[in-house]
């Protein structure tokens, strides 16, 4: 049996009136690109919020490799190796390209306040070594060029590969994409697919929401299709593509 | 990046280091060394605004803290200015924890509603407590730093010495911003969500910038406390929190050498203004010191209309402007030629 990274237990999130999420059981096996498809308002983003930390749940579990997460803060569950990019883009504009991963080395390094206030940085090892491994995933997702210009001066295309590039500096087990390709053109939504096949490649697990069904349906392992906060069906794409109750979600009744 | 700000450093070294040789007047010495004082609180704070993103609107009152530290203990026990400078940083960052935390854990702007308390509160006890802080008279005949047998008892002396404390807490800042931690404010300034997501704790950030921004205006004080060596609660008050948050907002509060120009500016601003009075009159004009508040208003409001990343990034635009010029008709020459 394949071992679970990620489960969801009973879930569930209300928003005063609003039920975003519906007592939801789901689980991610480790290795693999489990994605989650619903029509807009389904409650996806409000999942990963959810996971990341950024929202507490109403009720129920997310258990993290068997360990609940739910009380944790946004960065604590990033140190246990959840990574995310979001929705809506989210680069440091203000930084270049090349910072944008360093800063993604936040968790691999360790200076503090202190020493960083006392030893000039071109004394520091450690501000090498991060350069260094930056460049490296620069690298990965091909965009050594683009180095030191200004990470908000990017086209959307290549802002979107920065935010996958500074989560995978991390170095996570999980990383979970909200909606990668919206407002990307074929080209650049081939080159998402590829990238998120090698990274899976690498040994990462990845949780994918996205509204492209070429793409979902080409990278995926299995499917999980979310409507009204509630998983209405899961399976391998396949097995999602013939499926009567996603078929009438998704072209209403 | 790096590199260009010990350019900076170096030509602001040789800068300051000319101010003396070219005002004859020790007067005119001494508000420089005011302005030092400024300056040093104003690098701390530009960390706390530019970069963490918070307003304080107490910082003088952690001026006060170690002026009021540094004059008691030295005044009623005659311990060493070193140690007592050393007390009031401590006692500051006591307080920058006790008013920080509860503040600065939750997000949003909690803290310069803290502030504002804190700094009223102290200035209400810095004007009661008559029997520490001598009430509304203050404390008299602080003594004057020793500096390994130098005394620091001349307004030249004491320009040297305090600016030299200005360079090296503008070299711990520029440091600290080029760092691992200085990348993680930048990444809360840009995007706290996203700075989260990446590991990075932005409380704890916030509350470490605070503490750190609260050492650099105590020491401020504490400076300042043994060079005036009368100390009562009037310049630690509300309305001189509000004046460095201006002096930062004015010179550009992304960059540390804005908090440098705006403090410089605005704490030679009034002499400048009070120099021209003659001038204001054969316009017809009675310029009164009252009028101050007006002028530094206008100066805010234009900065905040015209020139938002302050008077630095205002300079940096008009430079790169202008290097652009200078290239676009080089290759024009090339190309004719
Ligand atoms: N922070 C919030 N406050 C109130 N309602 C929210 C919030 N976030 C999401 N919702 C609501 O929850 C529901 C699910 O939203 P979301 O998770 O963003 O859907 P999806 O990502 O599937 O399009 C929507 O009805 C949305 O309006
Ligand atoms: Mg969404």
């Amino acid at each position: 049996m394949v071992e679970t990274i990620l489960e969801y237990q009973e879930l569930q999130k209300n928003f005063g009136g609003v039920v975003a999420v519906n007592k939801l059981n789901m689980t991610v096996d480790i290795g693999s690109i489990t994605s989650i498809i619903g029509p807009n308002g389904a409650g996806k983003t409000t999942i990963f919020n959810l996971t990341t930390g950024f929202l507490s749940p109403t009720a129920g579990n997310i258990k993290f490799f068997g360990n609940s997460i739910n009380q944790l803060k946004p960065h604590n569950i990033a140190s246990l190796g959840i990574a995310r990019t979001f929705q809506n883009v989210q680069v440091f504009d203000n930084m270049s390209v090349l910072e944008n991963i360093m800063v993604g080395r936040h968790l691999r390094s360790k200076s503090g306040i202190l020493s960083s206030t006392i030893i000039p940085p071109f004394l520091r090892k450690e501000e090498k070594h991060i350069k260094r491994e930056a460049e490296k995933w620069l690298e990965f997702i091909g965009m050594a060029d683009d180095s030191q210009i200004s990470a908000g001066s990017l086209p959307l295309g290549k802002q979107r590969m920065l935010e996958i590039a500074r989560a995978l500096a991390m170095e996570p087990k999980l990383i979970l994409f909200d909606e990668p390709a919206s407002g990307l053109n074929a080209r650049e939504t081939l080159a998402i697919g590829e990238l998120i096949g090698k990274i899976k490649e690498s040994g990462v697990t990845v949780v994918l929401v996205e509204h492209d069904m070429e793409l979902i349906m080409d990278i995926s392992d299995i499917v999980a299709v979310i409507n009204f906060g509630t998983r209405i069906a899961m399976g391998t794409p396949a097995e999602i593509q013939i499926n009567e109750d996603v078929i009438t979600a998704y072209l209403g009744d | 990046m790096v590199i260009r700000d010990y350019i900076f450093l170096g030509i602001f070294l040789l800068v300051m280091a000319c101010v003396p040789l070219l005002l004859k007047n020790d007067y005119y010495i001494s508000i420089f060394v005011f302005a030092s004082f400024n300056c040093l609180a104003c690098i701390g704070l530009s960390l706390l605004l530019g970069y963490a993103g918070q307003i304080s609107l107490g910082h003088a009152a952690f001026i006060g803290i170690g002026a009021y530290t540094s004059g008691y203990l030295t005044t009623q026990f005659a311990w060493s200015p070193w140690i007592t400078m050393f007390i009031g940083v401590v006692i500051s960052i006591i307080i920058a924890i006790a008013v920080g935390v509860p503040s600065l854990k939750l997000r949003g702007h909690y803290l310069a509603m803290a502030t504002l308390g804190f700094g009223a509160i102290l200035y209400i006890v810095a004007v009661a407590a008559v029997d520490i802080t001598g009430g509304p008279a203050g404390l008299n005949n602080i003594p004057p730093l020793n500096l390994f047998g130098l005394i620091l008892d001349s307004d030249k002396k004491f320009f040297f010495f305090s600016w030299s404390v200005v360079v090296i807490g503008l070299l711990f800042a520029l440091n600290l911003i080029n760092s691992r931690v200085g990348r993680g404010l930048r990444a809360l300034h840009g995007s706290e969500d996203a700075a989260n997501s990446i590991g990075i704790n932005t409380s704890s950030y916030k509350i470490q910038i605070f503490i750190f921004s609260a050492v650099f205006s105590s020491i401020a004080g504490s400076l300042y406390a043994h060079y005036v060596t009368y100390i009562d609660p009037g310049p630690f008050g509300i309305m001189h929190s509000v004046l460095l948050m201006t002096m930062v907002a004015v010179g550009g509060m992304h960059k540390i050498w804005g908090a440098v120009i705006g403090s410089l500016l605005l704490s030679l601003l009034p002499e400048f203004l009070s120099f021209s009075t003659g001038y204001f009159k054969t316009f017809g004009i009675e310029y009164k010191p009252d009028y101050d508040t007006l002028v530094y208003g206008i100066i805010l409001l234009s900065i905040m209309l015209f020139l938002p990343e302050g008077l630095y990034g205002g300079f940096s635009s008009a430079f790169r402007a202008v290097k652009n010029i200078v290239k676009r008709n080089g290759k024009k020459a090339k190309s004719s030629s």
